[in-house]
């Protein structure tokens, strides 16, 4: 059973127009890196030359934002689902 | 009844009250603090005043003096909040505002005399950020205060918010609140671990980057410098994703306690939910949330009234939190 990768719009031109693709690996850095290796083009939005995540893209597993579960070492489960989101300007909070 | 000279002095200070009816366990409280009672009806007429203030002590703007100008963006309650102080103190307001927010902000922006500049609705709060520095910048003379970088955005909720949530609620174990400018977090979150280091701070936060659709790359992207200046990273413990169903369907559970809360506030309630599942059933947990605002500026999104789903859809295309 493999886990579910959502992407957002901005990133989906990388990714051959898709919005969901399946992925496995045991880790958020696992995943990320499978997606490289298929989508070579994505890897610059991504990952930065030393591997951690660039500093605009959330990366969240199911509700929670990796950054705070040990980044790209945070452990995926099979049925999870993993959203990358840009980091915008928020709202009225 | 109290008497005050200004409304200003009304800002701040409000309550607290428990909502554990909602709580998903009995052994987690649930409190909110409402910040809708604040006179320009959000927890930013805190941080519009101390904006304000800061910029007169440090003589950027200077009272009675005419023909004083101050543009910023936002996506509505910091402008309202920033008209209502910036018309009491004799300044004229310009707010950079996306064309997707609900009706009823732009029409309290104009009720207390700020002017309107539009910014594009699909590039959201991005958009109006971008737009007002590249206004300030063709107008130096107006002064722009900048509400995602300024310190005294959490210097307000250091020296006002956080005191007074731990002065209602001396056992706090966890603070929740909605990520925004992140002022509110940054500013409540390092005064309670500073006075109580084993508070978890828990930021909620929508996925703004589903809905925005003007971005043409992640470089286009954002993080508040007050976020970054503050170690944001390091302060939050926590930071969780709330959907907007889950948003509309807590804003309306809310007035099942007798809260009727603008629909961020259904955002930072479902996260306060989430957080309570997590604590251990043998011990006692004690949530302090925030309530950004009171739900009148968004009757128009029909979020209690309408079909969920359509609100749901309606959200894609409306900025309402």
């Amino acid at each position: 059973m493999s886990a579910v990768l959502r992407v957002p719009t901005v990133l989906r031109s990388a990714v051959g127009g898709k919005s969901e693709i399946a992925v496995d690996g045991a880790t958020v850095g696992e995943v990320l890196q499978q997606l490289t290796n298929v989508y070579p083009a994505i890897k610059g939005q991504l990952l930065n030359d030393d591997g951690s995540l660039h500093r605009f893209l959330n990366v969240y597993v199911n509700d929670d934002d990796v950054r705070y579960l040990g980044g790209v070492e945070a452990a995926i489960r099979p049925d999870d689902e993993i959203t990358l989101l840009p980091a915008v300007a928020g709202g009225a909070w | 009844m109290a008497r005050y000279a200004s409304v200003l002095d009304l800002i701040g200070d409000t309550p607290v009250v428990d909502v554990s009816a909602l709580s998903p366990k009995s052994n987690v409280t649930i409190l909110a603090k409402l910040e809708g009672r604040n006179p320009a009806g959000s927890v930013k007429d805190r941080v519009a005043l101390a904006l304000v203030e800061a910029a007169e002590r440090d003589g950027v703007l200077i009272p009675g003096q005419p023909d004083q100008t101050l543009i910023e963006p936002s996506s509505g309650n910091t402008g309202i909040a920033l008209a209502m102080v910036c018309r009491l103190r004799g300044y004229h307001l310009k707010v950079v505002l996306p064309t997707n927010v609900s009706p009823e902000r732009r029409q309290l922006l104009l009720a207390h005399g700020a002017e309107i500049i539009d910014s594009s609705g699909t590039e959201g709060s991005n958009g109006a950020v971008r737009l007002a520095h590249e206004l300030s910048a063709k107008h130096p003379e107006w002064v722009f205060l900048y509400q995602y970088a300024n310190p005294a955005n959490p210097w307000a909720h250091y020296t006002t918010t956080g005191p007074e949530i731990l002065a209602d609620v001396p056992e706090v174990t966890h603070f929740v609140a909605g990520l925004g400018t992140s002022g509110t977090l940054m500013g409540v979150g390092r005064y309670l671990k500073e006075h109580s280091p084993h508070v978890q701070v828990w930021a909620v936060e929508p996925p703004s980057g589903e809905i925005v659709d003007g971005l043409r790359s992640l470089d286009d992207g954002y993080v508040p410098p007050i976020f970054i200046d503050n170690r944001g990273e390091q302060l939050l413990d926590r930071k969780v994703i709330v959907r907007p169903r889950e948003s509309i369907e807590w804003t309306r559970r809310l007035t099942e306690v007798g809260l009727f809360v603008g629909i961020s506030s259904g955002a930072i309630m479902a996260g306060a939910v989430k957080c309570a599942r997590e604590v251990d059933d043998g011990a006692n947990a004690t949530i302090v949330m925030i309530v950004c605002d009171d739900g009148w500026k968004y009757l128009s999104t029909g979020a209690w009234s309408d079909d969920i789903d359509d609100v749901v859809e309606r959200a894609r295309t409306t900025i309402y939190f």
